[in-house]
C-alpha cells in the first residue's frame, strides 16, 4: 500500500533533494526506462516525455508532509527544490527496503542539468528509431533549445553508461 | 486522382446521439472505419467498469472515434477551411488521427496496463506501423503517411495546430467524450455549447486560439470537465469495480507464476503474464474475452480467483472509506496484519486507491508547467491566457482535488470465525479509527 508513493520519497532521498520540476520528471522518466520499477504514465509534452501521475504523487507527497517543497530564485527564473522531511524518513522506513538497485544512478542523474535531462530523456523516448532518425527527430521537436552535436554525443554517451 | 483525394460516390452518414450525423466522404476515411483494428473498438467500452454505476454507459470506443473525427472534420472543412493560418494539405492527416486516436486502448485498459504494465500508445504506435490492415490502408496515401498520423498521436508532429486539435486542454478528443458520456450515463453535467466553441476557434501561428467573445461558453465546457471528472469518472463504485478487476488479473498472474493448474487455463493471457506478448496477441483480447474468463473463473478452485470473478460478473463490489495517506499510514500497516490474523489476505482484499484532477492549468514562467493553456484572441489581435480575464476559471486553476478510499469487503468481515480480531477491524474502518 502506497509503495508507488515510497518509491518517490526513496527516491529523492537517495537523491538527496531535487530542484526543478521538469528535473524531476525527467529523473523518474530515464530510470524507468532503465527499467526501475516506477509505475507513472508519461507522454510526450512540451519539454519531452511528462508524467501527470508523477505532479499528482509529488502534489500529494507535499500535502502528507512527506516533502517539501520551496521555491528557489534563479535570478531571471524561478525553480521548485524537492526534499525529503522527517515524517518523509519515517514513511521511507516503515513502507520498506529501497527499490533503487545501485543508488548511483539517482547521483549521477542529479549531477546533470535540467537541459541535459531533457535531451537524454527526449532520445530515449524515441529509441524506436535509429540514431540519426533521433537525432533529426529531436531537432524537430526540440528547435528551440538548438542542442549542439557535442550535447548529443555526450547524451548517447550517457544512455550507453546508464544502461551499462 | 489519388487514394489520398478520392471520394466516395456518395457520401456515407451515420446517425450519432450527440452530434446527429457523421458525414464520411473520403475513401481512405470509409476504408480505415471498416478495418479490422477499428472494428474491435466496438467491443471496447468506453468507460470501463462505469456501467456498473450509470446502466447507460455501454457505448464503446468506436462511438467516440467516430465523434472526435466528426469534430475534426468540421473544424477542418467548415471553420478552419480557407484561412491563411491553417495549412490545407494537413486535413487529411489530421482527420486520421482523430479517428484513429484510440486505437491501441485494451479491454478494461486502465486496470489491464497497470497490471501489465502495458501502455495504450504504444499499442497505438505499433498498430499505426505494423502490419496490420490499418497500416496497409495508410501506406496507400504515401509511404510516410502512417508515420506521420502516429507523431501526431504522440504529439510529436512538427505542425503543433495538428497536434492541438487532437490534445490540448481543448480538443476534440475532450469535447467529444464530455458530451458522449454524459449522454450515456444520463447525468445532467457535461453539456455545453460546443457549436458556439467551434465557431469562436482560430488557427494562429503554432496554436489553436479562441475568440474572447466565446469566453463563456469556455467557462461552461471548462465547469462540465470539472463536474463529469467528480460525478462520472472518479465515482467511488465504479473505482470499487476496478479494484477488483485490477485484483483479478494480478490473482490470475501470480496464480500461472506459481504452477496452479487452472480448470479454464488463462491461455490469452499467458504471453502477458510473461511479456513475451505480440500485438497480435493484443488484438485478441477485448472486453468480450476476458468477461467469458471471468465467468469461467467463477468456478476455479483458488477461493481468491473466484471469488474476485463472482464479485465482479454479479456486481457484489467492495464497500470503501475516506482515510489520509499521510496521518493514516501506519494505521494501514496495522489493519493489513488484523487482516492477515483475520485469514483475510489484505493483498487482494485491503486496497487503497487515490485519483486526481486538475481542472484547469496555465503555463507560468519559470515554473516548468507542461501544459499548454487556452488562449483568447482578444479584438485587438492580443492573446490572453483564460484564466487572466476569467474569474470562474481563475478560481479553479491549478488546484488539484485528490481523494483517497480504501476499499474492503464488508461482508467477510461480519459473517465468520474470528469475531473479535473481524469486530476490531470494523472499528477501525468505520468508528473514525482511520
Amino acid at each position: 500500500m502506497l509503495q508507488e508513493h515510497a518509491k518517490i520519497v526513496d527516491f529523492i532521498a537517495t537523491a538527496e533533494g531535487v530542484t526543478g520540476r521538469k528535473k524531476l520528471q525527467k529523473m523518474i522518466y530515464i530510470m524507468k526506462k532503465m527499467d526501475m520499477p516506477f509505475q507513472e504514465k508519461y507522454e510526450f509534452h512540451i519539454y519531452g516525455p511528462y508524467s501527470e501521475e508523477l505532479t499528482a504523487r509529488v502534489e500529494e507527497l507535499c500535502d502528507m508532509g512527506f516533502l517539501s517543497e520551496a521555491l528557489e530564485d534563479k535570478g531571471s527564473y524561478v525553480q521548485y527544490k524537492y526534499t525529503v522531511t522527517e515524517e518523509g524518513m519515517e514513511f521511507r522506513k516503515v513502507l520498506g527496503k529501497s527499490i533503487l538497485d545501485n543508488p548511483v544512478t539517482a547521483e549521477k542523474l542529479n549531477a546533470k542539468s535540467g537541459r541535459f535531462l531533457e535531451l537524454t530523456a527526449t532520445l530515449l523516448y524515441f529509441d524506436n528509431l535509429n540514431r540519426q532518425e533521433r537525432i533529426d527527430k529531436l531537432h524537430v521537436v526540440k528547435g528551440k533549445l538548438n542542442f549542439t552535436a557535442e550535447e548529443i554525443d555526450e547524451a548517447f554517451a550517457f544512455i550507453e553508461e546508464l544502461s551499462a | 486522382m489519388s487514394y489520398a483525394t478520392q471520394k466516395l460516390a456518395e457520401e456515407k452518414v451515420f446517425k450519432d446521439p450527440v452530434h446527429r450525423y457523421i458525414h464520411v466522404r473520403d475513401q481512405v476515411i470509409w476504408d480505415l472505419i471498416n478495418s479490422r483494428e477499428v472494428q474491435r473498438l466496438r467491443r471496447i467500452k468506453q468507460l470501463g467498469t462505469s456501467y456498473l454505476v450509470f446502466h447507460g454507459a455501454e457505448h464503446s470506443r468506436f462511438n467516440h472515434s467516430l465523434g472526435v473525427y466528426e469534430i475534426v472534420r468540421r473544424i477542418s472543412d467548415d471553420i478552419f477551411h480557407g484561412r491563411p493560418e491553417w495549412d490545407e494539405s494537413e486535413r487529411l492527416v489530421v482527420l486520421c488521427a482523430a479517428l484513429l486516436h484510440d486505437l491501441g486502448h485494451g479491454p478494461f485498459s486502465h486496470s489491464f496496463e497497470k497490471v501489465f504494465s502495458v501502455d495504450h500508445e504504444e499499442f497505438t504506435r505499433e498498430i499505426l506501423l505494423g502490419d496490420t490492415e490499418v497500416n496497409e490502408i495508410l501506406l496507400k496515401v504515401s509511404a510516410d503517411f502512417p508515420k506521420k498520423v502516429a507523431e501526431v498521436i504522440a504529439k510529436t508532429y512538427s505542425n503543433k495546430q495538428v497536434v492541438s486539435l487532437i490534445s490540448s486542454q481543448i480538443d476534440a478528443d475532450r469535447m467529444d467524450y464530455l458530451q458522449r458520456d454524459a449522454y450515456y450515463t444520463g447525468v445532467s453535467y457535461g453539456h455545453f455549447d460546443m457549436e458556439r466553441i467551434l465557431r469562436v476557434m482560430r488557427p494562429l501561428d503554432d496554436q489553436v486560439v479562441i475568440k474572447s467573445s466565446g469566453m463563456h461558453a469556455v467557462e461552461d465546457y471548462i465547469m462540465s470537465r470539472y463536474q463529469m471528472y467528480w460525478q462520472v469518472y472518479f465515482h467511488p463504485v465504479a473505482r470499487s469495480a476496478e479494484v477488483i478487476l485490477r485484483k483479478i488479473l494480478q490473482r490470475a498472474k501470480e496464480l500461472s507464476k506459481s504452477g496452479y493448474k487452472f480448470e479454464q487455463p488463462p491461455t490469452h493471457f499467458l504471453a502477458f503474464f510473461d511479456r513475451s506478448f505480440t500485438l497480435k496477441e493484443y488484438l485478441a483480447l477485448d472486453e468480450g474475452v476476458l468477461m467469458t474468463y471471468f465467468q469461467l473463473w467463477m468456478t476455479e478452485r483458488d477461493p481468491i480467483l473466484s471469488d474476485l470473478c463472482d464479485r465482479f460478473v454479479n456486481r457484489r463490489l467492495f464497500q470503501y472509506v475516506d482515510f489520509d495517506p499521510g496521518k493514516d499510514y501506519k494505521k494501514l500497516g496495522e489493519l493489513a496484519q488484523l487482516f492477515h490474523s483475520a485469514g483475510i489476505d489484505p493483498e487482494y482484499y485491503l486496497i487503497d486507491d487515490s485519483t486526481s484532477d486538475l481542472p484547469y492549468d496555465f503555463y507560468r514562467p519559470g515554473e516548468e508547467e507542461e501544459r499548454l493553456p487556452i488562449h483568447l484572441l482578444m479584438p485587438s489581435g492580443d492573446i490572453k491566457e483564460l484564466s487572466r480575464l476569467s474569474q470562474i476559471v481563475d478560481a479553479i486553476s491549478g488546484k488539484r482535488r485528490t481523494d483517497y478510499k480504501l476499499y474492503f469487503p464488508a461482508e467477510l468481515l461480519i459473517d465468520g470465525k474470528k469475531k473479535a480480531i473481524k469486530q476490531q477491524i470494523l472499528e477501525m474502518l468505520r468508528e473514525g479509527g482511520l
